[in-house]
């Protein structure tokens, strides 16, 4: 009987200790979000120092854009992320509320031993041909016109693409269809699309590691992957025929003039923005929350909050580029029309 | 008395557990069937079963999807797999039963089997990073120059040589598999009969026609079985090949082109499926694997049966 007496006993021990631990955690919350996983790095450093400042926990699991919606659509996360905004219709018939928070790029990368120290230019019409196989060599008349005094050889060109789902894809092809219209009709854009040439590898890395070891290889890359192993990027004519490199300047330019409505839940791609300086293969990750629980989502916000005031350090250091002042702005003023 | 109540009790009670965890795993089978079989429902009634088996179209931009490419992907990677795996998997049993002396047996089985120690996210790996070059670089300009210049057969080898392809997909698949053909073969070759090889040799048979002639014919269903169980291994294998096969959806033209299997394609695409027809079909594509896998698990798992009550 002993025995049992001490099973028991150390049954109810365990309980209390669990009880104790848990007592001080009643003040300080936790909040729990899912979704995209571009912004996993930025939304964990942010979390981590808010947890420091404010004793507040935020739980992000990066678990993809679709998965994000999901869960936050059937309410079984505080809020969600997704890469891809949601058409403004859909936030409706959901019910949730979407708004964005951090910028990123897509850049071209390449390899293509005869060019030197030279800059690579191309643009929105030669990009979408290499994609669609009908660019096959690097010495067609299109490239050639566009990189004059460039010494362009008779090589194929081998484009690399993300094999598995991604809001880079999504931006990218995006930009794809804005700027050709074959494109729009026979492939369109999404997170996965259907390419019809090239080369899929798995990852940044992938496709990183790809571009890297195979000469005339091209392919697109997020920003901060590329600016963080190094990489070099082609340059691009934007919607306003200016030449621009990829940069925070190009991409805050791409979000200043495009079309972020908050009547329509931000929903807009700032892909081929037209401003002069505007990198033409932007986008933003965004933030969904359920529109009817008020009080968890002002907890939320005020982590956001304090993420656009403190934040845009870090983001910088993680090569995220930050919302403009403007943007924030607008943000702000959404969430208040919201009654948050 | 009292005693002897407590360890009845004891006994039924433990008895009891044994069984509920046996049965918690057939639950938990038919669970997960159950499971693939409802989120898959969408996909299957609006593309029917022939028409999603036969359609090789995979947009999800259109919202069209078919498992004609993947289905073929997975068969294709595994058939070549199991080509490059069997022989020399045979020969690592014959040599381990038959010719190594006893001191090397031991620890040449324990070195193969502890390649099915590591785990496949590793294979993937080292696939994409250190086995893609040199395939691109060296093998497969090698192969193209050689057997690319035979009738037919040099089909096989045209393309441009990216190292992101079928052939290296089969080539680490094959390396994931020789572990469990090798170990299933031994175990059948031990099977055999002394007697049966000494009045083999007794007669004046050398070592390649006893092998030949009595020991892989005896135990051809235990092989059989082998291949089998690898076979399942190889058709559900995931991340050795999601990054060396680069999930093209696109009949492969030849052994160096890209395509994508069943698995390929839930491992890229899963996380990112953002409309409900996307996700079913993808499901879909699970639950016609996981049949595919069951039916031939459970036919290996027959003949080895088999080889053990002969």
């Amino acid at each position: 009987m002993k025995k049992y007496l001490f099973i028991i006993l150390s049954i109810l021990l365990l309980i209390s200790c669990k009880a104790k631990e848990e007592a001080p955690k009643v003040s300080g919350k936790t909040l729990n979000g899912a979704g995209a996983t571009f912004p996993y790095p930025l939304y964990s450093a942010w979390a981590s120092a808010y947890y420091k400042e404010k004793g507040i926990k935020i739980n992000y699991q990066s678990i993809g854009s679709g998965g994000g919606i999901r869960q936050i659509t059937e309410r079984t996360v505080d809020f969600g992320a997704t890469d891809m905004a949601l058409k403004p219709e859909e936030v409706e018939e959901k019910r949730l509320l979407q708004f964005p928070t951090v910028i990123g790029g897509v850049v071209i990368s390449f390899n293509l031993p005869e060019l030197g120290d030279k800059r690579l230019v191309l643009d929105g019409e030669t990009l979408c041909k290499i994609f669609l196989g009908e660019i096959k060599n690097w010495d067609d008349p299109k490239l050639k016109a566009l990189n004059p005094g460039v010494n362009l050889p008779s090589k194929p060109i081998t484009p690399v693409y993300r094999s598995d789902g991604s809001g880079t894809t999504a931006i990218f092809t995006h930009y794809l269809s804005d700027v050709c219209p074959k494109w729009a009709k026979e492939i369109g854009f999404g997170t996965s699309v259907n390419f019809k040439a090239g080369i899929g590898a798995k990852g940044n890395e992938g496709v990183a590691n790809y571009v890297k070891r195979t000469p005339y290889s091209l392919g697109y890359l997020e920003y901060a992957y590329a600016v963080q192993n190094k990489i070099r990027a082609a340059d691009l004519k934007n919607a306003k025929g200016k030449i621009v490199s990829p940069s925070v300047e190009s991409f805050k330019e791409a979000a200043k003039t495009s079309q972020l409505d908050p009547a329509k839940h931000f929903y807009a791609w700032m892909t081929n923005a037209p401003g002069e300086g505007a990198w033409p293969i932007t986008g933003a990750t965004y933030i969904l929350l359920a529109k009817e629980k008020a009080e968890v989502n002002k907890e939320v916000l005020k982590f956001f909050d304090w993420a656009f005031q403190a934040g845009d350090k870090t983001a910088l250091e993680l090569h995220y580029v930050p919302l403009p002042e403007e943007v924030k702005s607008k943000v702000r003023e959404y969430w208040k029309n919201q009654g948050l | 008395m009292a005693t002897f109540k407590r360890e009845y009790l004891f006994n039924s009670l433990f008895l009891a557990i044994t069984a509920l965890s046996s049965f918690l795993v057939i639950a938990l089978l038919l669970g997960i069937f159950l499971v693939l079989l409802k989120e898959s429902l969408p996909a299957f009634q609006r593309f029917g079963f022939l028409g999603f088996i036969l359609s090789s179209s995979w947009d999800p931009v259109k919202e069209n999807f078919g498992g004609a490419i993947p289905l073929f992907g997975t068969l294709v990677t595994s058939f070549f797999a199991l080509i490059l795996a069997i022989p020399i998997a045979l020969g690592i049993a014959i040599f381990i039963t038959e010719v190594a002396p006893k001191s090397l047996r031991e620890p040449i089985g324990m070195a193969i089997e502890l390649l099915a120690a590591i785990p496949s996210i590793i294979y993937g790996m080292w696939g994409l990073f250190t086995l893609a070059p040199i395939q691109s670089k060296y093998i497969e300009p090698f192969l193209q120059k050689t057997l690319g210049s035979l009738p037919y057969f040099g089909k096989l080898f045209s393309g441009t040589p990216l190292g992101i392809d079928i052939f290296t997909a089969s080539l680490i698949l094959s390396i994931m598999i020789i572990p469990f053909t090798a170990s299933v073969a031994r175990d059948a070759f031990q099977l055999v009969p002394p007697v049966l090889k000494e009045s083999a040799y007794g007669v004046g048979a050398t070592k390649w026609e006893v092998i030949k002639d009595v020991v892989i014919p005896y135990c051809k269903l235990g092989i059989l079985g082998g291949i089998g169980l690898s076979l399942g291994r190889a058709l559900g294998e995931t991340m050795a090949v999601a990054f060396v096969l680069g999930n093209l959806n696109q009949f492969p033209s030849s052994l160096f082109s890209a395509t994508a299997t069943v698995t390929v394609k839930l491992a890229n695409e899963f996380t990112e499926a953002d409309k409900d027809i996307h996700l079913a079909s993808l499901f879909y594509l699970a639950l016609l694997l996981f049949i595919m896998s069951f039916t031939i698990l459970a036919i290996a798992k027959y003949f080895i049966q088999r080889t053990g009550t002969k």
